[in-house]
């Protein structure tokens, strides 16, 4: 088995924030705009290196959208910045229309995402934000795992031409990717091989599951892990070779299991491969007050709700 | 000095274009579109700076975006007169596989169409990132905008109002369209305006009237007063008082014609009160 290391807990929120101000010095079209956020999004670096660059635009969600998708008119490449919640419920229409239909080089970037925001509750945690974002035509989904693929993710997109959601979260949770990797999009990272069982997950449950992995391991069952950063375009063909090989899989997500990762991979294996798949993810329920770490075991999204699953799977091949 | 003639003729044969679209197809918006040929002549081909090629970013040129897409007749008329498209391809309107879709859009890459818009509130937020891109690009050009006046009942312009004001996005002229009629009837009995140019003024705007919006000298007159009023730290807001259905007479002054298309007989009514000038298509 490969060991991976927590260099040291971080929030993926500084993640997006350094690479901004890394992004800030290396390319002049890029522009960062906030919507009473910049603290909580750690935009400051980027806001003190480039003021002309960085747009305040105050508590109106609509109208940030709006002057974001009317800045790639004239070449500008912007980043919207605000909770998850905000940044795509709240204003979806507009994305709709005056980002993704009409097609605008537009960065959605969006932390305190799923239910590890904790103590603020239901009305600031969002778990049906990647299922909002996949629906729309064109718009590539990003939803990272720790700081160092935050900051890789933040870089890459700014070369990617197109409307891409960029998803984060709040809580210091294990940096143990790479600091010098190459952020592909679209393209799953396998961090565990094994012929027993895959597991696909995404965001704050990569980690789990590779804790996960282990303590399956010590039991005998092998598991391929895959870190699906990019929930669309989703990479089938990484997903199809592995569970041709294992037989069966558990998605894991800090989502609903409505319109989540779980979904698109269930697509991807109704069509080419059927196979038994179990899912970690939400169940069809808003979130509630909480620390993190109590709501990742309520909601049943951790390591051992993942060797549950797994289990089960196994038992349905 | 504008050859007024010339923009008369035009008038016409936008009026004519703008009927024969929506009776085509059974469908579409005649009386914001109606209402607004002057104005839109006359920013094309009278008041705007504009590049001969057609570029999304618009670099060193003045830009318009139409908020109120609903009035696309009108907007495709002038845009393919103006040369952005060929005239011909208004018989596309509406149909399977056009480019001039019901709402405007750059989904298909129609030259002359920077962000697709129907979905009513978006077109000034996308104006202010136009405007504020010309700014960082070091561009003096203008950026124009149309709104109608049902559409400020959308709260999202009330935000973008409040930002131009509050950052000095002062190379921006927004002009709304004040019919006084939307699709359930007069605004005042949908839902009150009450005074929009004190409440542009309360924001911080700059706000001028042109009181004769169907007449193409008091357009021009008043979209240059508009112009010279830019580049002073608040953005422009021009209030137009048109009247819905202009220029065909049982289309006037009543909200009835605002998405619905004439029969045979009433084109060839609204026809006749417009005769040919330029050609149709």
């Amino acid at each position: 088995m490969k060991k991976y290391t927590d260099t040291g807990k971080k929030d993926t929120r500084s993640g997006f924030g350094d690479g901004l101000t890394e992004l800030g010095k290396k390319n002049k079209d890029v522009v960062a705009l906030c919507a009473d956020l910049t603290g909580s999004l750690k935009m400051d670096e980027f806001k003190e290196n480039h003021p002309e660059r960085f747009f305040q635009i105050g508590i109106a969600e609509a109208n940030m959208i709006g002057i974001a998708a009317g800045m790639t008119i004239g070449g500008k490449i912007p980043f919207t910045g605000t909770f998850a919640n905000f940044s795509t419920g709240r204003v979806y229409d507009q994305i709709r229309q005056s980002v993704a239909y009409s097609g605008k080089n537009v960065k959605i970037c969006a932390s305190h995402a799923g239910i590890t925001l904790g103590e603020d509750g239901a009305t600031h945690q969002i778990l049906e934000d990647i299922g909002l974002m996949k629906m729309l035509p064109g718009m590539t989904v990003i939803n990272t795992c720790d700081y160092n693929q935050t900051k890789a993710a933040t870089i890459a997109i700014a070369d990617y031409e197109g409307p891409v959601y960029l998803r984060f979260g709040r809580p210091k949770v294990a940096n143990f990717t790479p600091a010098d990797q190459n952020f592909q999009i679209g393209k799953a990272v396998q961090l565990q091989e094994g012929t027993d069982v895959t597991i696909i997950a995404t965001g704050h449950l990569v980690w789990e599951a590779l804790q996960a992995a282990e303590t399956l391991n010590e039991n005998g069952i092998t598991s391929d892990v895959i870190n699906i950063h990019t929930i669309k375009p989703l990479d089938d063909e990484a997903i199809l070779k592995s569970v041709k090989k294992t037989g069966c899989v558990v998605t894991a997500e800090e989502h609903n299991f409505l319109g989540g990762l779980g979904e698109s991979v269930a697509r991807v294996l109704s069509t080419h491969h059927p196979a038994p798949q179990e899912f970690i993810a939400t169940q069809d329920t808003f979130g509630e007050s909480g620390t993190p770490e109590q709501l990742m075991d309520k909601y049943g999204l951790n390591a051992s709700a993942i060797v549950n699953a797994v289990k089960k799977v196994i038992a349905r091949k | 000095m504008a050859d007024y003639k010339a923009l008369e003729d035009l008038v016409v044969q936008v009026r004519r274009d703008i009927l024969r679209q929506v009776h085509k197809v059974n469908s579409g918006h005649p009386g914001g579109s109606l209402g607004c040929t002057e104005f839109f002549v006359a920013l094309y081909n009278e008041l705007m700076e504009r590049n001969e090629k057609f570029t999304m970013d618009g670099i060193g040129e003045d830009l318009f975006f139409l908020s109120n897409g609903h009035i696309s007749p009108v907007f495709y008329s002038v845009l393919a007169r103006a040369g952005y498209f060929p005239v011909e391809e208004l018989n596309t309107f509406r149909l399977l596989n056009s480019r001039l879709q019901g709402h405007p859009t750059t989904h298909e890459g129609l030259p002359g169409v920077r962000i697709a818009s129907g979905s009513l509130g978006q077109g000034i937020s996308v104006s202010i990132g136009a405007a504020l891109a010309k700014k960082l690009n070091k561009d003096k050009h203008i950026v124009y905008t149309l709104c109608g006046d049902g559409e400020l009942q959308e709260g999202q312009n009330w935000e973008a109002i409040m930002y131009a004001a509050g950052n000095n996005v002062d190379n921006l002229i927004v002009t709304v369209d004040l019919n006084g009629q939307q699709i359930d009837g007069a605004t005042k009995n949908v839902l009150p305006l009450g005074n929009v140019k004190a409440k542009f003024e309360a924001f911080g705007w700059n706000v001028m009237d042109i009181e004769k919006g169907n007449d193409l000298k008091a357009i021009i007159a008043g979209m240059k007063k508009a112009k010279e009023k830019t580049g002073n730290g608040k953005p422009v807001c021009v209030l137009l008082h048109t009247v819905m259905g202009n220029g065909v007479d049982f289309m006037m002054h009543t909200h009835d014609w605002h998405g619905k298309a004439p029969n045979d007989q009433q084109l060839e009514t609204a026809l006749s009160q417009n005769p040919v000038t330029l050609g149709d298509y």
